[in-house]
């Protein structure tokens, strides 16, 4: 069964916490990767790569470039396990 | 009428290791002054600190010489004894003859066999185990396997995204018979259709015809598509270290050393935790002080985990080279 947004979140949330040690609160819908949350390029790869793995979807370098906010995340995952 | 077939021991090992490191430190604050980073980006993106660049008049033939007579001497042995040479570069000053040739003779090893093994960053374990399977065939008695890069030729020092990464240096081991088995099997593979993931920024007919053509361009410095490159060799080639492991039927928990290719202390990290190794196991991070030597990196690693204490003589080390190709091998070996 498809996840919801928030399960979505949810999930994001902890990949991050694990990989950076945030709390899975700062991870909001409209904060920026690279700007508010301070995730470099390669951190953001290893959140990418663990997402394939949690929700069973693909994301593709080429996509993984466009994803600059949780929202970008979250919308692609939940558009692509449909 | 029937051929005769070359006959071979049972076991090949590691019998010594030596290296060369460039006396010029380079500095983090040094590659600063031709990009917009800072010390503690690269450092943070990268874990080095500092690395070694040879002088102008030092080629890839010298650093090689230098660490293949450290290798055969801690093997205890001598340079006529050496029958087979392979050098692993991806930077030698020429597209031929090979650098093994030509460090052959300066060694005092000729009429040793020798040839160049280009495979990136894997090249070194790929020499490795074509020395080992020369040894077990027959085919060579002792080999001298060299790591060598003269990376800095090939860098564009205003490049932000390798300028801090490559770095020159070499390292070597023997490879000869031993008593018992000494290098586990070679797990290796290639994946072409991502050949242009790490690449030289144009071919050299290109070069030529553009300067031909009045032209300034660039020099065909190494390029990288970093994201794409870590993302391969971390989440595809741990399960190739893993595979090693198993061939070499040991488990993670008998190893003393993890001794990776060093590309970037940030791939090595990412490695060890989803290869869940155990605590106990040293990590070499040569990488600190050393940076990315492509072929050198690992022979390096390895004579600088020895030279510290950090592990010792019979211990079990995984290898694994991987980069350019892409191509990637791995093995289980003991450590001289």
């Amino acid at each position: 069964m498809a996840l919801s947004e928030n399960e979505i979140l949810a999930g994001v949330a902890e990949l991050v916490n694990e990989e950076t040690g945030l709390p899975t609160e700062s991870v909001e819908m409209d904060k920026s990767f690279t700007d508010d949350l301070d995730i470099d390029s390669l951190s953001m790869t290893s959140i990418v790569v663990q997402a394939e793995d949690k929700f069973s979807v693909t994301i593709p370098d080429e996509d993984t470039k466009n994803l600059k906010t949780v929202r970008d995340v979250v919308t692609y995952i939940l558009n692509a396990q449909s | 009428m029937s051929l005769h077939s070359s006959v071979g021991v049972d076991h090949a090992a590691i019998l010594g290791v030596g290296a060369h490191r460039p006396s010029r430190v380079v500095t983090n604050d040094d590659v600063c002054e031709h990009i917009d980073s800072s010390d503690e980006w690269i450092r943070q993106r990268t874990g080095i600190e500092e690395r070694r660049w040879a002088a102008r008049d030092v080629s890839v033939v010298d650093m090689g010489l230098a660490a293949g007579r450290e290798a055969v001497e801690a093997a205890g042995l001598v340079p006529a004894d050496i029958d087979t040479v392979i050098t692993a570069t991806v930077s030698h000053e020429y597209a031929t003859p090979s650098a093994a040739a030509m460090i052959t003779e300066a060694l005092g090893a000729t009429p040793a066999a020798a040839w160049d093994v280009s495979a990136g960053c894997a090249g070194f374990c790929h020499g490795l185990a074509q020395a080992a399977d020369a040894v077990r065939a027959g085919t060579s008695r002792r080999v001298l396997v060299i790591g060598v890069e003269k990376l800095s030729d090939y860098t564009d020092v205003t490049d932000r995204s390798t300028a801090f990464l490559f770095a020159d240096g070499a390292g070597a081991v023997v490879v000869g018979e031993s008593p018992t088995p000494g290098i586990g099997p070679t797990v290796w593979g290639s994946d072409g259709s991502q050949w242009a993931a790490i690449r030289n920024t144009s071919t050299w007919p290109d070069y030529r015809d553009a300067v031909a053509a009045g032209e300034r361009p660039k020099w065909p410095a190494l390029e990288q598509e970093g994201q794409k490159v870590f993302r391969w060799a971390v989440w595809q080639m741990a399960p190739v270290a893993q595979r090693a492991i198993d061939a070499a039927g040991i488990t993670a928990d008998e190893l003393g050393a993890f001794i990776p290719h060093q590309a970037n202390a940030r791939i090595i990290d990412a490695m060890v935790k989803q290869l869940k190794l155990p605590d106990h196991v040293h990590v070499a991070r040569d990488i600190v002080t050393s940076g990315n030597t492509s072929s050198g990196s690992i022979p390096l690693a390895m004579h600088r985990v020895l030279a510290d204490g950090a592990a010792r003589s019979g211990d079990l080390a995984l290898l694994i080279g991987y980069g350019a190709g892409l191509s990637y091998a791995a093995q289980v070996v003991v450590l001289p």
